[in-house]
Order: C-alpha cells, then sequence, then structure tokens
C-alpha cells in the first residue's frame, strides 16, 4: 500500500467530526500556514509538484501564480464537487468520509490565494454531503478556525456550499462559474480566463477537491517531501476510484507510479477481474479518455510496463496511449461489448451537451443515433467511417472540451476494436446479450 | 387544491441565510439552491407560479428561472410521485445490470421510464452518472443513496417507501431544523 496522505483515518470512528480530525492531526497545517507568507505556500505548492486531480493535470502552483491580484478587488477560490464523470466516484468518497480535510484545505488555499469568500460547488445530487460538509463548516466556525480572526491571525474567510442541480457540463469551470452566478451552465469563450475574469467578473480560481485536500499533507510535509514521492512530474500521491468487473472496487490512494497490472490484479487494489474472466479493456481516467485494450493497458507500445502516471498513461499518443484523467479507472471483462458500452457513453454526452455549439451538440446526437442503428441489428457497411468522420469533425472545434470529451472515446473504440463494429454490422446476429430497454428510447433506427 | 404558494416562515429564514452568501447585487447566485427548496416544499415540483413565486423573491425576471429550471435534470418540471426513483443507467452501472433493474422496477410498477404509477406513489426516472460507480448499480431516492442493487433488494426498498408513504425529496425538511 502506498503512502495514505489524503486517506489516512479514513476508518476512524468520527474522522468527520472536529474533534476527532483535530486529535488525528487535522488543522495543523492550518496552524502552520497562518504563520507563512502566502506567497511562500504558493511556493510550496510550486515545489511540490501538484497537478490538478479533476482531469487536466494542470501544475496547481503554475494556476494560483496567474491569479490576478487588481487593488481593492475581491477574489474567489471555488472548489469544483461536482464529480460527474463517468467512472469517478473519489471526491464523494473524501468529502463524506473526512469533511475537515477539504475545508482545511480550502482555508489554507483560500489564505495562500488572498480569498476571503470561497465557496465549494457541489452537484445537487449529493445533497446529502452538502449536509455533512455543512455541519463540519459550522464545527470549524465555532471553532475559530473560519470566520473572522483566524486563530487569532488577523486574516478572515467566510466558506460556502453552493449546490448544483444535475448537470455534467458544470463540472467545466467556467460552466461552474455561470451556474454559481445562478445560470445555465453554459460554458465561457476564454479568454478570458477565470483567473482574470471569474465568477461576478473577479479573479477566481477553480480547483477539484482532491488537488484541494492535497495541499493539506502538502503544506504538513513540505513542498519538497511532497515531490519525492511518484516519478517524474508526476508527484505525490493519487485518489483512484476503480469500477467495473473488478473484485474490489472501491477508492485506493496509490503513489503515482505503480504499475497498471499491479493495480488491476494485485490483492491490495482491484484484486483481479470477477468470476476468473480474462481483462477486455479499460477506460482508465473517467469515461472521456480513450479506451485500450489489454495489451495497451498493461503494456506500452515500446513494450514497457505501462504505470499510473501521467506521463506513462499518455505514452503512445492517442494512437496506442491514453490519459489518466480523474481517476476515473473502469475496467471491462472478456464478456463486455464495446459497442454497447460506447453507445451509452456517447448517449450521455448527447445527453449532457449544452447545446451551445452545433458539432457538439448534433455530433454527438449523430454519433448516437448511429451507434444505435448498429446495436439494434441495421447497421451499413459505412457506418465505422462514418462515426470516425463525425468524431473528427468535434474533436478540437468547440468552446469547451466536452467535445472532444465525446469524440475521443468514439475515436479509440474504433482504433482498437474495429472489427467488432464490422461483426455487428456484418452479421447482426452476433449481437449477443442486446437488452431491450434501451431500445425504448424514441430513438427508432433509421433503416 | 390550489393551495397559497410562500414559503413557511423557516424556510424563509433559510433563503433569507443562502441570499447573504453572495455579494450585495448578486442575490441571482441563490436560484438553483432555493428552487431545490421550493421543490422540497411545493410537492417534489416546479410549477409555474412557484417558478415566478421564486423570480419575485429574487428579484428577477420569471424567464430568467423557467431558462434555468429547464436546463438542470433534477428540477422536475411537471408533477412527480411521492417517491422519485432515480436509477442510474451510465456505462459502469450498466456494466454491472442497471438495464436488469430499470426493467425490473418498469415491470413490478407497470411504468415506464419518466412515468407516474396511477396511485402517485412512484416516478422512475433514468439519470447519469451519480458518482457511486464502486457501488453498481445503484440508485437514488430523495437523498439517499440505494447501492449495490438487487431485484429483491429493490423490492424490499420500494415496499417500505410505499408502507411509509410519505413525500421524498432531495432537499429534506430535517435539514431546515438543523441548520
Ligand atoms: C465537461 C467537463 C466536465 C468536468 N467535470 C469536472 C468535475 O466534475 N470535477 C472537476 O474537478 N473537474 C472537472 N472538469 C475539469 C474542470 O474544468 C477544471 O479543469 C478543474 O476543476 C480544475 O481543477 P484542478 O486543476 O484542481 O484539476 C471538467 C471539465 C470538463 C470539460
Ligand atoms: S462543446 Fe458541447 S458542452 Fe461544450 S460549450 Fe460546446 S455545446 Fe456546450
Ligand atoms: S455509472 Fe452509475 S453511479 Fe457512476
Amino acid at each position: 500500500m502506498g503512502k495514505q496522505l489524503l486517506l489516512e483515518h479514513i476508518n476512524t470512528p468520527g474522522i468527520d467530526t472536529l474533534n476527532v480530525y483535530r486529535a488525528n492531526g487535522g488543522y495543523a497545517a492550518l496552524e502552520k500556514a497562518l504563520k507563512m507568507k502566502p506567497e511562500e505556500l504558493v511556493e510550496e505548492v510550486k515545489k511540490s509538484g501538484l497537478r490538478g486531480r479533476g482531469g487536466a493535470g494542470f501544475p496547481t502552483g503554475m494556476k494560483w501564480s496567474f491569479l490576478a491580484k487588481p487593488e481593492g478587488v475581491p477574489r474567489h477560490l471555488v472548489c469544483n464537487a461536482d464529480e460527474s464523470e463517468p467512472g469517478t466516484f473519489k471526491d464523494r468518497f473524501l468529502m463524506q468520509n473526512k469533511p475537515h480535510l477539504l475545508i482545511e484545505g480550502m482555508i489554507v488555499s483560500s489564505f495562500a490565494l488572498g480569498a476571503e469568500v470561497s465557496y465549494i460547488y457541489i452537484r445537487g445530487e449529493l445533497l446529502y454531503v452538502f449536509h455533512i460538509l455543512q455541519r463540519a463548516i459550522d464545527e470549524a466556525y465555532a471553532a475559530g478556525l473560519l470566520g473572522k480572526n483566524i486563530l487569532g491571525s488577523g486574516y478572515s474567510l467566510d466558506l460556502h456550499v453552493h449546490c448544483g442541480a444535475g448537470a455534467y457540463i458544470c463540472g467545466e469551470e467556467t460552466a461552474l462559474i455561470e451556474s454559481l452566478e445562478g445560470k445555465r451552465g453554459n460554458p465561457r469563450i476564454k479568454p478570458p480566463f477565470p483567473a482574470i475574469s471569474g465568477v461576478w467578473n473577479r479573479p477566481t480560481v477553480v480547483n477539484n477537491v482532491e488537488t484541494i485536500a492535497a495541499v493539506v499533507p502538502i503544506v504538513n510535509m513540505g513542498g519538497d517531501e511532497y515531490a519525492k514521492i511518484g516519478i517524474g512530474k508526476s508527484t505525490g500521491t493519487k485518489l483512484i476510484s476503480a469500477c467495473g468487473h473488478i473484485n474490489k472496487p472501491g477508492v485506493y490512494e496509490i503513489d503515482l507510479g505503480i504499475p497498471v497490472e499491479e493495480f488491476i490484479y494485485s490483492e491490495q487494489y482491484c484484486g483481479g477481474i470477477k468470476n476468473g474472466k480474462k481483462l477486455k479493456a479499460v477506460v482508465a481516467g473517467g469515461s472521456s479518455v480513450p479506451i485500450l485494450p489489454a495489451d495497451l493497458i498493461l503494456t506500452t507500445a515500446k513494450g514497457e510496463p505501462r504505470l499510473m502516471t501521467y506521463e506513462s498513461m499518455a505514452d503512445g499518443g492517442f494512437a496506442t496511449g491514453t490519459m489518466l484523467g480523474s481517476g476515473g479507472f473502469i475496467v471491462m471483462d472478456e464478456t463486455a461489448s464495446i459497442v454497447k458500452n460506447l453507445w451509452n457513453f456517447t448517449r450521455f454526452y448527447h445527453h449532457e451537451s449544452c447545446g451551445q455549439c452545433s458539432p457538439c451538440r448534433e455530433g454527438t446526437g449523430w454519433m448516437e443515433k448511429v451507434l444505435h442503428r448498429v446495436l439494434s441489428g441495421h447497421g451499413k457497411p459505412d457506418d465505422v467511417d462514418l462515426l470516425w468522420d463525425i468524431q473528427s469533425k468535434i474533436d478540437g472545434k468547440t468552446i469547451c472540451p466536452l467535445g472532444d470529451a465525446a469524440s475521443w472515446p468514439v475515436a479509440s473504440a474504433i482504433r482498437h476494436f474495429r472489427s467488432e463494429f464490422e461483426e455487428y454490422i456484418k452479421n447482426p446476429a452476433s449481437i449477443k446479450d442486446v437488452k431491450h430497454y434501451y431500445t425504448t428510447n424514441n430513438l427508432q433506427p433509421t433503416a | 387544491m390550489s393551495k397559497e404558494i410562500k414559503f413557511s416562515d423557516e424556510t424563509m429564514k433559510l433563503v433569507q441565510t443562502i441570499i447573504a452568501r453572495y455579494p450585495e447585487g448578486r442575490q441571482k447566485s441563490a436560484l438553483l439552491p432555493i428552487l431545490h427548496l421550493a421543490q422540497m416544499e411545493f410537492d417534489g415540483w416546479l410549477s409555474a407560479p412557484t417558478m415566478d413565486y421564486v423570480a419575485s423573491i429574487l428579484k428577477i425576471q420569471p424567464i430568467e428561472v423557467y431558462e434555468v429550471a429547464s436546463f438542470y435534470s433534477m428540477f422536475n418540471l411537471k408533477p412527480v410521485g411521492k417517491c422519485l426513483i432515480e436509477v442510474c443507467r451510465t456505462g459502469p452501472c450498466w456494466l454491472l445490470g442497471a438495464e436488469d433493474i430499470v426493467r425490473h422496477i418498469e415491470k413490478k410498477l407497470h411504468i415506464k421510464d419518466g412515468e407516474t404509477t396511477a396511485d402517485g406513489m412512484f416516478t422512475l426516472k433514468t439519470v447519469e452518472c451519480l458518482a457511486a460507480c464502486g457501488s453498481a448499480p445503484m440508485m437514488q431516492i430523495g437523498e439517499t443513496y440505494h447501492e449495490h442493487l438487487t431485484c429483491d433488494k429493490v423490492d424490499t426498498i420500494l415496499n417500505d417507501y410505499k408502507s411509509k408513504g410519505e413525500r421524498t425529496t432531495h432537499w429534506d425538511k430535517k435539514h431546515i431544523k438543523a441548520q
């Protein structure tokens, strides 16, 4: 088992309460941070090499140093707790079990950024977690850890939880900002970036739950020490939420750099494939990243073991690699239908497209229809090429990355599993185990 | 059965607390949380008069409320049963049998996805990934996540809601007292 910087004490009874959290070393990072200068804290985060855990992996210290600081204009830190990327459930796990870790991270990070009012934007479906966070925030206020003059330092911070209401797109940071302003979650055209003009046109940093939580151990141990964990530019620990056809689904904290094979097969982590079946494919970083067949997820095209790092996952580019993404690790065994899973994901992106850009709004719908046609036994010989063509006309041509996220799964499934599509088209009888629930959708096959 | 659309004093206090979380003049930011409260208070859905009422509280145009309410999947723009069953239908849950769960509920309650039972007790709705893929298949009822579902487990859960017969909403009254 790797270092448990975030999940330490996660099973200690009462760790969700302030007393137990403090008795186990909680809020030590805050006490330390308040004695430092904000710039020094930003420096520690830079040294740590921490990269955004929300999916894009952008260096957090660098993001923080971009924050504009015009005289007299308040700036804000907003925590992205929208967690809606299929396969990802680490932030919920962390917030539900250790709410004070996120709150401590929010206070330390807000202090580093000079924010005096900060927000946690949580997806609306997690209202029960909203109440867990609210209770923890109330405790923190009562103990003088939030509010005016925190622990006598002269620094004051108000922290609020804001709930969304069901929309995957609100995880995209500019859509999240729109949503926080009480609007539809339509992503903004960038620039300006949130660091210059974010919520209410004020400079804003948006960071993922896990990113903000990681600031706590970084302050406690020092950036240099944190950077010793991991390999190269993938420093520290990462939460991986593992699901699908494995023996032990759940949230694991790994040292970045362990081999994928160890993660899938070791008893410490996923414990191997369920029911003694064979591994067929993995979607390693949430539904948006390219799917890889068993051989390429375990070993890179160069024949080296693939490691759980940003770089190794991406080795080979999109031709033979993928991305670490959000850490949503979806495992499929030999019985899984790649085409059907792809249809489900494509349906998801079509449903979640905000509709501002025609390639995304229309393209996702077309791909869903073509895939549905193939799955219902009416596929045409050139449908695979048609799908390829549609996805290539979305990728890179939209306001926000949801368009790319919808096209990559299609492109990678065709790249690595083309024969499965072709078999379904040539020989509809081979489409086994297609149950009929999804065909009740009003998408009738266009013969 | 037209009852007056007005928040209880208790809820109204919470509404004011929420509005105060945002800068002066930015009270529209409170729209999503307040729509959740409105759904809780007014039978689990947002009628046009309810949305107009929320607009008047936030001093914004009704259209600003309608366009937002219609964008987010958690806001119900038509009446729903007392118990809204939201079953996750996205990839990871589907891999582990979400489809069977939906079929089972449809058969058991004689309704299709999106419909309400004749007695007004249950509405079935399929939803997207609820960040519980590790305990798939799963469904949400009110604020509660029901995980590792089997058809038998679904029967027990639904029978339980039915025997209680109460309205279940995402934002529960019990949290108002706690605020
Ligand atoms: C469609 C879409 C959905 C996203 N969903 C999330 C999400 O649920 N949680 C999250 O932290 N980041 C999400 N992101 C990434 C955010 O835009 C942003 O990069 C992130 O919050 C930055 O935080 P980080 O640097 O700490 O990772 C999403 C991006 C896109 C394009
Ligand atoms: S890419 Fe899709 S989700 Fe993103 S802004 Fe365009 S239409 Fe909206
Ligand atoms: S796919 Fe159902 S909870 Fe994620």
